[in-house]
């Protein structure tokens, strides 16, 4: 009885251990999957991520830094027994938002309970300090740090841009494969333009670690480590006491000032209202407080300077004098009667020569004077004279800057629009349109819209007797060069002379039309402009430069609804090139009437506006 | 003195080598898994498991002279006595014991702790070997089977309360020990089935397959044997019957178990389903030892066990440190320790002059291959994860003990065999 029974065992250990020995030959030497997946395990490939360059202002005062935040990991296996209550009111969270959190969490594709998992991100230094000594109070919970962008000022949010985590459309077109999810990415204004100089360079070290990834020595003793390249520092060319001074004076206003060095074409102060505070765009808060200015009426994210256009009215008789002067049209002496019968005008001296029409800017004068401009009788046919006028007019405004994008180095600037004859030939056909069917470019009406940088950039062309460089932000690059286009001198091919005679005018105008502008001390050229808006008051525009003989500052001013030139947009751009020149504003009145913001007449300010305002789509 | 030269000239060396070498090993491999490169750690520190495991290993050769010492008569008379203190022991532990990771089978005296469980495999042995070699013995009695099944039924009722699964499945394994002694291979091949249709109703999603299965083997069965009518119909009901038992397997999975009850029996059949969750344990310790590669990382430079990617590391899966630090070439090591003391064991057993000794050496060799066999399939991802040691090189005082009480009692017993006979 049982024979055989004893081998039977036998064979079974036996088959047992040779079983276990092909197993083990598949897993240990057939298959290299394991090995791969041992590597990816234990070696951290550890992204050192590099500091994100600083932006200084023109004389060094630091503007955007980077601060400290700390992401809160969880390990969920770990975590036992979690007081909730007493979490979320450590974490000043709700129940139900700790829920979410959890079922976010859970959803979340390279989940797993044993390995640690944001949970919260981007704590600040405050949070972190109010929770640290909490911390050992939950289990399963770890701190890992990072950094997030921080503002040493509170002004200059749209030109500076913000930060954020790269979404996933950005990662998708970015065809450098330099970003990997949860990089920080420029998406606007100078940190979006400079994004390759600020980003730096990260570092990879490669770290053996545990199961909770805690670091357990390098591999390899660090042969294949990096350092992180900290990103490259930028020197603005905004001076910061007049960028925050031209934020306080346009507190509650709509509009822009936009103002320039003529001698290199760099932007001094760039503010646009209503804004927001930059620090609203970092770290924590960022998604909610990113609704609540993306979705705000007043569209605080509107970059007003480089993105808002409007006709340029009044100011626009400059450029037409200068182009009537060098093509020999207009001479200093030429008179017009005020012929109230073409456009309307206001009361001044009548019959004017040239300077007398740019002082009390005379409708009528310039009609004529634009006639003159566009109908050369170089052709007998009208209409082709028209159009051939009309070409030469272009280039000529095509050199002052206008109808295209000047390059300035931010993102999303707009061009305006300088109509060209294509543009007629569309509306009315070919052939079909004269003289008196444009008449209304002539004082800066019609189909014609400049943005405020545009603008700014014509005081700077004024200022410059001709010439222009490119507006631009940056002036220095640390470690690196700015893009060798700003050194590029634009020429309008307009003699010197005639910009003498037209800043002479403009000099005077100053008395005549914006009398709040005049500084006791400095000699100030502007004109001011009435850019007239079909869905409510019109806006007040103010361009000047100073001083006159020697020019430092060139700048435009836009306030939406303010009604003329001279009143908001004079008085803000007078305040402005005080403060710049000689430090400190000296005239206080001047400064609490431009506070109080009250421009219009009493009567006026009583009639209700049309419809509510739209702060873009009046500028089209 | 004489009898002191009689045991060493007698003892089985090579048991007493094979013995030697696994602890040792075990012991540095319990150093690598718990070792911390950062913290200069040595391999005696108490604070460590290796160092306690060299505390174990001394009182394990107190352990082994006691047992050398004691009358080998001792075994078969005190056979009941200790079986049934331990029973009484582990009785008690639901009561006074205390709770480690989540199983209640600690007995404590202080900070020192012991599990009755563990011991209750050896008392089990001897119970059983003393029961089937009582004169007159038969196993083909439907009562001492009945006997035997609540000898071995108890003790693992018992350690199912304190929820160890895995210990209580050892017990199982004495079902070889019967076949051995004349059991009908019926039983092992009726369990081994039902397991096997168990099994394969969870991996196999689409059932027809396995009714598909059922049908061929019916056909095969049927053609291959002799064609009577009771032989055809016994056949039929058979695959009716597990064509049932697939069906109510299937019905208890997708209708009674709730949806994350379903998960977890799927991932101890297949870990791959959710490597992240319940399917963690076994693809870490895969993952160790598959990288391991012909000869190994070297000794202390694993980086899976070592940094804690497999659970349990210096316990249940030691496997993987030694697979990991030492490759396909260290496993093959260890397979072939435990099947030459395995099958050395059987030979010890096989020549045995009484039948208590030659049961109990049947149990012994029973019992090291159910735990070789499940651990180290495990580990590997043959069998699903029962939490059970690895005899002699996993962490733990009471495993070692009681692996060391099993062999040796083997050895006492082994090293009088000619003398045993004479107790009659």
């Amino acid at each position: 009885m049982n024979e055989g029974r004893k081998e039977i065992l036998q064979v079974v250990i036996v088959l047992t251990g040779i079983v276990f020995l092909v197993k083990l030959f598949f897993i240990q030497l057939l298959d290299d999957r394991y090995a791969q997946l041992a590597d990816s395990n234990s070696i951290m490939k550890n992204i050192e991520y590099p500091f994100r360059g600083l932006i200084h202002d023109r004389n060094g005062n630091l503007l955007v830094y980077n601060s400290p935040e700390f992401d809160l990991l969880i390990v969920k296996r770990e975590v036992t027994h979690l007081d909730s209550a007493r979490f979320c009111e450590v974490f000043d969270m709700t129940q139900h938002e700790l829920n979410i959190k959890f079922k976010e969490l859970r959803a979340r594709k390279e989940y797993s309970p044993y390995k640690p998992t944001v949970f919260i991100k981007q704590l600040s230094n405050y949070d972190f300090a109010k929770i640290q000594e909490h911390l050992d109070e939950f289990k399963g919970f770890y701190i890992q740090p990072r950094t997030s962008r921080a503002y040493a000022t509170g002004t200059l949010a749209n030109a500076v841009g913000y930060v954020s985590e790269i979404s996933k459309p950005q990662l998708d077109r970015d065809s450098s494969k330099l970003y990997r999810q949860g990089d920080y990415v420029g998406q606007s204004g100078i940190e979006s333009y400079y994004e390759t100089f600020l980003r730096g360079q990260r570092g990879v070290q490669y770290k053996l670690r545990n199961v909770k990834g805690i670091e357990k020595g390098s591999f390899k003793d660090g042969a294949f480590d990096t350092l992180s390249v900290p990103g490259q520092n930028l020197i603005t060319t905004i001076d910061l006491k007049l960028q925050e001074y031209g934020e306080y004076l346009l507190h509650g206003k709509v509009g822009s000032i936009v103002a320039l060095e003529p001698s290199s074409g760099e932007v001094l102060a760039m503010v646009s209202g209503p804004s927001y505070d930059p620090s609203m765009l970092t770290g924590r808060k960022f998604s909610t407080n990113f609704m609540l200015v993306s979705s705000d009426t007043t569209k605080p994210l509107f970059n007003r300077p480089l993105m808002a256009m409007y006709p340029p009215g009044s100011i626009f008789k400059i450029v037409q004098s200068l182009i009537g002067l060098q093509e020999g049209v207009l001479t200093y002496e030429t008179r017009f009667p005020c012929d109230r019968s073409l456009v309307n005008c206001h009361g001044h001296p009548n019959p004017t020569n040239l300077h007398g029409a740019i002082q009390y800017s005379c409708n009528p004068y310039f009609h004529q004077a634009f006639r003159r401009i566009i109908n050369q009788n170089k052709s007998p046919n009208t209409f082709t004279d028209s159009r051939i006028g009309l070409d030469n007019w272009r280039e000529y405004v095509g050199r002052f800057g206008l109808g295209a994008p000047l390059g300035v180095d931010l993102p999303s600037e707009k061009g305006g629009q300088m109509p060209t004859s294509n543009l007629y030939n569309r509306i009315y056909g070919d052939g079909r349109w004269k003289f008196s069917t444009i008449y209304s470019l002539s004082i800066g009406q019609g189909e014609m819209l400049v943005t405020p940088l545009q603008m700014a950039n014509i005081a700077a062309i004024m200022a410059n007797k001709g010439y222009f460089y490119t507006p631009h932000l940056v002036k220095e690059v640390k470690g690196g060069s700015i893009d060798p286009r700003f050194k590029v001198r634009h020429e309008t091919g307009i003699d010197s002379a005639y910009f003498s005679f037209v800043q002479d005018a403009m000099s005077d105008a100053i008395y005549g039309t914006a009398q709040r502008a005049i500084i006791p001390g400095i000699e100030l050229c502007g004109k001011t402009g009435t850019a007239q808006n079909p869905h409510g008051y019109d806006h007040s525009v103010f361009m000047a430069f100073a001083p006159k003989d020697n020019p430092k500052i060139a700048i435009a001013v836009y306030v939406e609804n303010a009604g003329w030139g001279g009143r908001s947009a004079a008085s803000i751009a007078s305040l402005m090139i005080e403060k710049y020149l000689t430090g400190e504003v000296k005239r206080k009145t001047l400064e609490a009437y431009v506070l109080k913001g009250e421009f219009l007449d009493p009567v006026v300010r009583a009639t209700p506006a049309a419809q509510p305002v739209s702060t873009d789509s009046d500028t089209e | 003195m004489r009898r002191e030269e009689a045991i060493s000239n007698k003892m089985d060396w090579v048991t007493v080598l094979i013995y030697m070498v696994m602890v040792l090993l075990g012991w540095f491999n319990i150093f690598a898994a718990v070792y911390d490169e950062t913290a200069h750690q040595s391999i005696f520190d108490f604070s460590l498991n290796s160092g306690r495991q060299l505390m174990f290993i001394a009182a394990s050769v107190i352990i082994i002279i006691a047992i050398l010492i004691v009358d080998m008569r001792f075994y078969e008379a005190a056979a009941y006595l200790i079986f049934g203190a331990i029973l009484f022991l582990l009785l008690l532990v639901p009561v006074i014991g205390k709770e480690v990771g989540g199983n209640k089978a600690w007995l404590g005296i202080g900070s020192f702790g012991v599990q009755p469980s563990e011991f209750a495999k050896f008392a089990t042995a001897l119970a059983v070997a003393k029961f089937i070699g009582t004169v007159g013995f038969k196993m083909d009695k439907l009562r001492n089977q009945i006997i035997l099944f609540i000898m071995i039924g108890v003790p693992m009722a018992l350690i199912l309360l304190q929820k160890d699964t895995g210990t209580a499945l050892v017990f199982t394994v004495f079902v070889i020990v019967f076949f051995r002694e004349g059991m009908s291979p019926f039983l092992i091949l009726v369990g081994l089935a039902a397991a096997i249709i168990f099994i394969l109703t969870l991996l196999i999603e689409n059932e027809f397959y396995l009714y598909g299965g059922v049908a061929v083997i019916l056909v095969v069965a049927i053609l291959l044997g002799r064609k009577t009518f009771k032989r055809i119909a016994l056949l039929s009901i058979g695959a009716l019957l597990i064509v049932g038992v697939i069906e109510s397997v299937d019905y208890i999975i997708t209708d009674v178990l709730k949806p994350h009850q379903q998960n977890r029996v799927k991932a101890l059949i297949n870990p791959e389903a959710d490597p992240l969750g319940f399917g963690w344990n076994v693809t870490q310790s895969k993952i160790a030892i598959g990288s391991g590669g012909l000869s190994g990382k070297g000794f202390l430079k694993g980086t899976q066990t070592k940094f804690d990617f497999v659970p349990e590391q210096s316990t249940d899966f030691i496997f993987c440190t030694i697979g990991e630090e030492h490759g396909w070439l260290g496993s093959l090591i260890v397979v072939v320790l435990f099947v030459a003391l395995l099958l050395r064991i059987i030979f010890l057993a096989e020549r045995q002059k009484s039948r208590f000794a030659r049961v109990y050496g049947y149990s012994v060799a029973s019992i090291f291959f159910f735990h070789f066999a499940v651990n180290i399939g495990m580990t590997i991802g043959l069998f699903p994860v029962i939490g059970i040691p690895l005899p002699f090189f996993s962490y733990g005082g009471s495993a070692l003990w009681s692996f060391t009480i099993l062999l040796f009692i083997l050895l006492k017993l082994d090293a009088h065999r000619s003398q045993m006979l004479q107790r009659l």
